[in-house]
């Protein structure tokens, strides 16, 4: 993976489009597999927010601004990734770009979602990422500088 | 070599000048300002310490040379901050950012699927 600006993921979803369609535009829906308590609906061109219920992120608010939502083929939102911490204002940084595209296969749904913009993302961010992992060096240094400072 | 011991081998080779670096009271205070203060010039750095400017210059070059922090002019001044780039790297964030996509399209299978 020698491209630092997007992440790319393919998968094959045994089920048909409107199916998954309605999986992801369905703020509801949405929130049931990627573990988020959306206030509101997903509408073009409009921010919505919500509670993360993922074990351990509970702490967290997921923002995101739909950018299209196009006939089953094409859901997009800008957000910031990684927003971890309830202690930074991210709003004045840049936001990646999430894309949902969808395409009716035999099996059924192939499903393509690109994040993009990573390059863009201040080199703080990308560390305090890295600080979350418990093997990293920033939380080594993180126990130390707690440890000297208490 | 599979990714975590590669991940295994880098840090360890890594690890010895890294500590030594950090291994002074001194230069770990530097370290704790930098990161909770942000950037900083010498002066504001040796602010309410003990040790001299010059001393807290030669700690700062220490810690530059095991990469944990860099300096740039700002006029006359030079100013001193963490460098992240030691401490992270693209591919781990993406890496980690990837890994949770695979776990919420799993989920989204799972979902649609039943």
């Amino acid at each position: 993976m020698d491209n630092s600006d997007r992440i790319e993921k393919k998968i094959l979803l045994r089920a048909p489009r409107s199916r998954v369609w309605r999986a992801l535009t369905n703020a509801e829906e949405f929130g049931t597999w990627f573990r988020v308590k959306l206030e509101g609906k997903f509408t073009a061109g409009e921010r919505i927010r919500g509670r993360i219920t993922h074990p351990g992120y509970e702490h967290v608010t997921m923002e995101v601004t739909v950018e299209r939502m196009d006939d089953e083929k094409l859901f997009s939102f800008r957000w910031h990734p990684y927003a971890i911490d309830p202690k930074i204002d991210y709003s004045t940084e840049p936001t990646t770009l999430v894309e949902f595209r969808l395409q009716e296969v035999a099996e059924g749904t192939m499903l393509t979602v690109v994040e993009s913009g990573f390059d863009q993302i201040p080199s703080e961010r990308r560390a305090e990422a890295f600080r979350m992992n418990s093997q990293g060096w920033a939380a080594q240094m993180e126990n130390i500088r707690r440890h000297v400072t208490r | 070599m599979s990714p975590a011991k590669a991940i295994a081998s880098t840090q360890v080779r890594d690890a010895a000048p890294l500590f030594a670096a950090l291994g002074d009271e001194t230069r770990l205070r530097l370290i704790t300002r930098l990161s909770s203060g942000g950037p900083g010039s010498i002066a504001r750095l040796s602010r309410k310490s003990r040790v001299s400017r010059q001393a807290i210059t030669k700690h700062l070059e220490v810690l530059s040379a095991a990469g944990l922090v860099r300096s740039s002019r700002r006029g006359r001044e030079r100013i001193w901050q963490l460098d992240p780039k030691r401490l992270t790297d693209a591919h781990e964030y993406l890496d980690r950012i990837s890994r949770q996509w695979d776990n919420a399209l799993e989920r989204l299978k799972s979902f649609v699927e039943r």
